[in-house]
């Protein structure tokens, strides 16, 4: 049994929808890149207030999905949807769908204001109006148990899956007995684990659900004939996917894993959850599962993750916009070099100096405060780098599974 | 206990049968291995770099490798313990290009660039 979480609480925000947030944010999305430079320069220099957007013009259901979710989530307080005005995607329908969470939601088009000069000018009193309208967002005590956490792990190493994964996952088992809300991603990373990952299923229909997501993610890896492994980790010594898997594995620690959710969707029950970003078939076979690290970080951010958590042995100087990153570091050479960017050493499980758990206790003390409302390392730095693509995956309407 | 990490590995779990090197080793150091089922020191048989895996016991071809207490692969030729274990000596059940890669860079051998 591991040792349980320290006691913490901290006060959060109470949105109208019932989820509770650890930031206060408002969210500029642009629903066309033509429109993407005015929402920049609306939020920039505006405290708490960050930018999402689509840069297609032609839409995509999985897309407006995963906006839909970030601009709802807990730590969103309002948002203002900027489009030029000729795009598909339209940020009408977005605000009306995220005025129904209860949020302040406001839209206009570029085409219809009057330039660039004259958008970011009316954007600029927008955000200031809704920043004024969500100051009095009712404050409420949280705890372990309003926490859902994310983790991801990218620029990989030897250590991520000896130090960085391991203690994550430790914190994971620990988070989970509190009665949080834990989830993982990167299903691609799960090869060769069949047997290994079912025998963790919560029940039949957890069961059912983690096959069919094993299996599709080995149909795509030997349908596109890679695998999620590169020659800078068998230069590292990594031999096989499978080893790579098992690293990588080690962050869902060793809880039941209750079911998937896919991309856009929030775990419907407390406990640990997989999300699958994998696309699943479609016509144009378009797509891809993970193209870089800040994906799979919006995935697990649009499944309502409050905090993301960040495993890199390599070291990675990324951040996140609406829920702060954490970087975890296993490799104390990395955490040396770039200690301005990583918020954790985990490496000191490797040379005897801690256990996996006296190391998650650590990560707990310093999330607790992070929740509280310390900035992480990248949220200091200013890091919101944001990414999304065309992608399909059959999902039920997003108000199936939504917790409140 | 001679502490230098030059010539420490670390074995995840009870049942492996290799460990990885925390640093890198030379033929004829002693191997001083860590975690949570600690083991006699063994001595390494060639060099092996940081990251890498060395053999704790005696592996028949077509036998399992064991890390993290599960099958990582499979070895492709009688293995020694304190040899170095990588894509020359093990392959994947998945992914059969990689048997095919540079075992010290990771490179590809198989794509033309003619």
């Amino acid at each position: 049994m591991p040792e349980p979480l320290p006691r913490a609480s901290w006060t959060g925000y109470l949105r109208p929808d019932g989820r509770k947030g650890v930031r206060n944010i408002v969210l500029v999305i642009y629903t066309v890149e033509c429109a993407s430079h005015v929402a920049h320069a609306i939020a920039a220099d505006e405290p708490d207030t960050h930018v999402i957007g689509f840069p297609g013009c032609y839409d995509n259901a999985y897309a407006i999905r995963l906006m839909l979710a970030l601009a709802q989530h807990p730590n969103v307080g309002a948002c203002l949807c900027v489009g030029l005005g000729c795009e598909y995607t339209q940020p009408r329908l977005l605000a009306d769908r995220v005025a129904q969470s209860g949020r302040p939601a406001r839209w206009f088009f570029i085409q219809n204001t009057g330039g660039t000069r004259a958008s970011i000018e009316q954007g600029k009193q927008i955000v200031a109006e809704l920043r004024q309208q969500i100051q009095n967002t009712p404050r409420v005590p949280m705890s372990w148990q309003d926490l859902v956490i994310g983790c991801e792990c990218g620029g990989s190493d030897t250590t991520s899956g000896l130090a960085g994964n391991p203690t994550v996952g430790s914190f994971f088992d620990a988070l989970v007995d509190a009665g949080g809300t834990a989830i993982f991603e990167e299903i691609v990373e799960a090869i060769g684990l069949r047997d290994f990952l079912l025998a963790r299923a919560a029940s039949p229909e957890a069961r059912d659900q983690l096959t069919a997501a094993y299996d599709k993610a080995v149909a795509y890896c030997q349908t596109v004939r890679q695998y999620s492994v590169s020659p800078g980790n068998f230069a590292g010594g990594l031999t096989t996917i499978e080893e790579k898997s098992m690293g990588a594995l080690a962050k869902s620690g060793s809880r039941p894993i209750q079911g998937v959710i896919k991309v856009g969707q929030a775990p419907p029950r407390l406990g640990l959850w997989l999300l699958d970003s994998v696309p699943d078939e479609h016509f144009m076979q378009f797509g891809y599962t993970n193209p870089n690290d800040t994906e799979g970080i919006m995935d697990l951010i649009a499944a309502g993750s409050q905090i993301v958590l960040f495993v890199t042995g390599r070291g990675s100087v990324i951040g996140s916009p609406i829920a702060p990153l954490v970087k975890i570091t296993g490799n104390r050479a990395t955490f040396q070099k770039l200690h301005e960017d990583m918020d954790f050493d985990a490496s000191r499980v490797l040379d005897g100096q801690a256990t996996l758990q006296s190391q998650a206790q650590e990560l707990a003390q310093l999330l607790a405060q992070i929740a509280a409302g310390q900035p992480s390392k990248p949220e200091r730095l200013g890091h919101r780098e944001y990414f999304i693509m065309y992608k399909h995956q059959n999902t039920p309407p997003l108000d199936v599974g939504c917790r409140a | 206990m001679n502490p230098s990490p030059a010539r420490t590995a670390f074995r995840v779990h009870h049942r492996d049968n290799v460990a990885t090197l925390l640093a890198a080793a030379a033929p004829g150091d002693l191997i001083e291995l860590r975690g949570p089922d600690p083991r006699a020191p063994l001595p390494s048989r060639e060099a092996i770099e940081p990251g890498h895996k060395v053999a704790l016991a005696r592996i028949a071809a077509g036998e399992p490798i064991i890390k993290y207490g599960i099958t990582i692969g499979y070895a492709t030729c009688p293995i020694a313990p304190g040899q170095w274990v990588h894509l020359h000596n093990c392959r994947s059940g998945y992914d059969e290009r990689s048997s095919t890669l540079d075992p010290h860079s990771g490179a590809p051998t198989d794509t033309p660039y003619a």
